[in-house]
């Protein structure tokens, strides 16, 4: 069996990070969304969910799939974009 | 390598956004047709952002704009193994298909395993072999609009606008520019997959001993049912050279309804007593993730206006019915019939949608939306909660009664698989419904 954990994975994709995120997330807005649904979809695990109910996200180890927007309930709590040309995740292998 | 378009006062015929199959099929033909032919990608290199899993099944499409394509192209393996399994926690039951018919082992080749990293730069680069300009690291904000038409793109870079007489979109499943267009709307869970995917490496005799393989030959490997868990999706597993493509597709509305993380099925599913033995030893390469737009024709969005055409997962064209899973080669269709099209517009010098239409009819001689509308009713079915859950369990469990011999009388195969329905809950009003769903989804 092949067991990796989620810092073996994430270790193996390559990042070029951007000073400016590309994602926003209005941890305000979560506040009072019930679901939270992209905590549970995020395939890089990168929305935190904070003790005062709202959501904390980290931006560097984005894959860029766009799970989180779609599956976002609260109208504009997720600002998405893509990032700067060139930045963000590359694949080599994939 | 990359021309070094000036955004400001250069124009172009054509503009194509994105550097996948789509984009880069399209700006292939545009470029060969003599016009003059932007072709943008978001990425460091083409490639550098695209996930598939992949098996390639556009072998012929590419044979026809470039002979024997493979010699050159950077493929894994030409698969000549198939399996479909249907999976209970403990069990896995197959339909082992294998070939050396023509196009299985031998040249013309039917499928290749790819590495999307590496194939889609190649592709690309032989767009920009026929002239097309490559802009690579460039993102596409918006499109820049006359009235109702499209007349260029607008970059993220200072003073990004760049002007052309048709854009074609090919950026992705997540497309800003059919949505910033008012062709798409906004898609549903429902109709979106994530699949998250490793890329295993093992010693290429091993994976040759494994999979039984001579070669260079290659297998593909498709499960539906415990391997998601309750989740709708399903797992595939493929052979590269020296490594091992594997991955789960979960419906993006099954991952929020039943609170299930999607790296954690794929933990699942490498522990299946099934796939445990085909991986064991591998050490992980690359893990990644992308959206696959999974509902078909019910997805589709308008696929032109006034200066624009959508093709590839821009436009849905992703094929997913359990026993078809394409993508690859609809995107590449796509990208050439909306080629053909501008081609056309930029001879007649009329750009409007009443040239663009003809995309339409273009799509259906390359077989993209005849496909899409023939299988419409196929995606709805397979993401189904029975096929998903209930018949997998159900042929493992008959499978399970079926050869286990332990000096009880033997039952005949009907009330075998009777006594098999009724243990995992189902019925045979459902199962007469669901015939009924197959012949409309699948039989003509």
């Amino acid at each position: 069996m092949v067991i990796t954990t989620h810092d073996e994975k994430i270790r193996t994709a390559r990042f070029k990070v951007d000073d400016r995120p590309h994602i926003v997330v209005d941890g305000e807005k979560c506040r009072s969304c019930a679901v939270q649904s992209c905590v549970t979809v995020c395939p890089a695990n990168l929305f935190v969910p904070l003790d005062d109910g709202s959501v904390l996200f980290n931006y560097e180890q984005c894959f860029e799939c766009g799970a989180c927007y779609f599956v976002c309930a609260e109208e504009g709590a997720i600002h998405w974009t893509y990032p700067r040309g060139g930045y963000g995740v590359t694949f080599r292998e994939s | 390598m990359s021309a070094n378009a000036n955004g400001r006062s250069e124009r172009f015929d054509v503009i194509i956004v994105g550097a996948g199959p789509a984009g880069s099929a399209a700006a292939l033909l545009c470029a060969r047709a003599g016009l003059k032919v932007l072709l943008i990608e978001r990425g460091e290199y083409p490639g550098a952002k695209n996930v598939s899993g992949a098996v390639f099944y556009g072998s012929a499409i590419v044979d026809a704009l470039i002979p024997n394509w493979w010699e050159q192209a950077p493929v894994e393996r030409h698969v000549c193994r198939r399996d479909l399994v249907l999976m209970s926690p403990t069990t896995a039951v197959s339909l082992d298909f294998r070939s050396a018919a023509p196009g299985y082992v031998a040249p013309p080749y039917n499928a290749f395993t790819i590495l999307r990293p590496k194939f889609d730069r190649w592709f690309a680069a032989q767009a920009e072999a026929a002239g097309a300009f490559l802009l690579t690291s460039t993102v596409v904000d918006d499109l820049l609009w006359e009235g109702s038409r499209v007349v260029g793109v607008k970059v993220r870079r200072d003073e990004g606008e760049v002007r052309g007489d048709v854009v074609i979109a090919c950026d992705g499943v997540n497309s800003w520019l059919a949505r910033k267009a008012g062709l798409q709307r906004e898609l549903e869970t429902h109709e979106l997959a994530l699949g998250v995917k490793e890329v295993i490496g093992l010693d290429e005799a091993v994976i040759r001993q494994r999979f039984h393989l001579n070669g260079e030959e290659g297998m593909a490997l498709e499960y539906l049912g415990a391997v998601t868990e309750e989740v709708h999706g399903g797992a595939f597993l493929y052979t590269n050279k020296t490594s091992l493509s594997l991955g789960v597709i979960a419906q993006l509305s099954s991952l929020v309804e039943h609170k299930k993380r999607p790296y954690d099925l794929l933990e699942t599913f490498k522990a299946h007593p099934a796939v445990a033995p085909l991986v064991r030893g591998g050490t992980l390469r690359e893990y990644s993730a992308h959206l696959i737009p999974e509902a078909g024709w019910k997805m589709i969005p308008d696929l032109y206006t006034d200066g624009m055409m959508v093709a590839g997962d821009a436009a849905g064209f992703c094929l997913s019915t359990g026993i078809y899973i394409e993508g690859i080669n609809y995107a590449m269709q796509s990208g050439l019939a909306a080629a053909e099209v501008a081609i056309d517009a930029c001879r007649r010098r009329d750009f409007s949608r009443s040239v663009l239409r003809l995309y339409l009819d273009a799509l259906r001689r390359r077989n993209v939306l005849t496909d899409f509308q023939a299988y419409r009713h196929a995606p709805s079915f397979v993401n189904g909660e029975r096929l998903q859950n209930l018949y997998p369990e159900l042929a493992a469990l008959a499978s399970e009664a079926l050869f286990r011999v332990d000096g009880n009388r033997k039952q005949k195969l009907l009330p075998l698989y009777w006594r098999s329905l009724r243990k995992v809950g189902g019925k045979p009003s459902h199962v007469l419904r669901d015939l009924y769903q197959v012949t409309r989804a699948y039989l003509w």
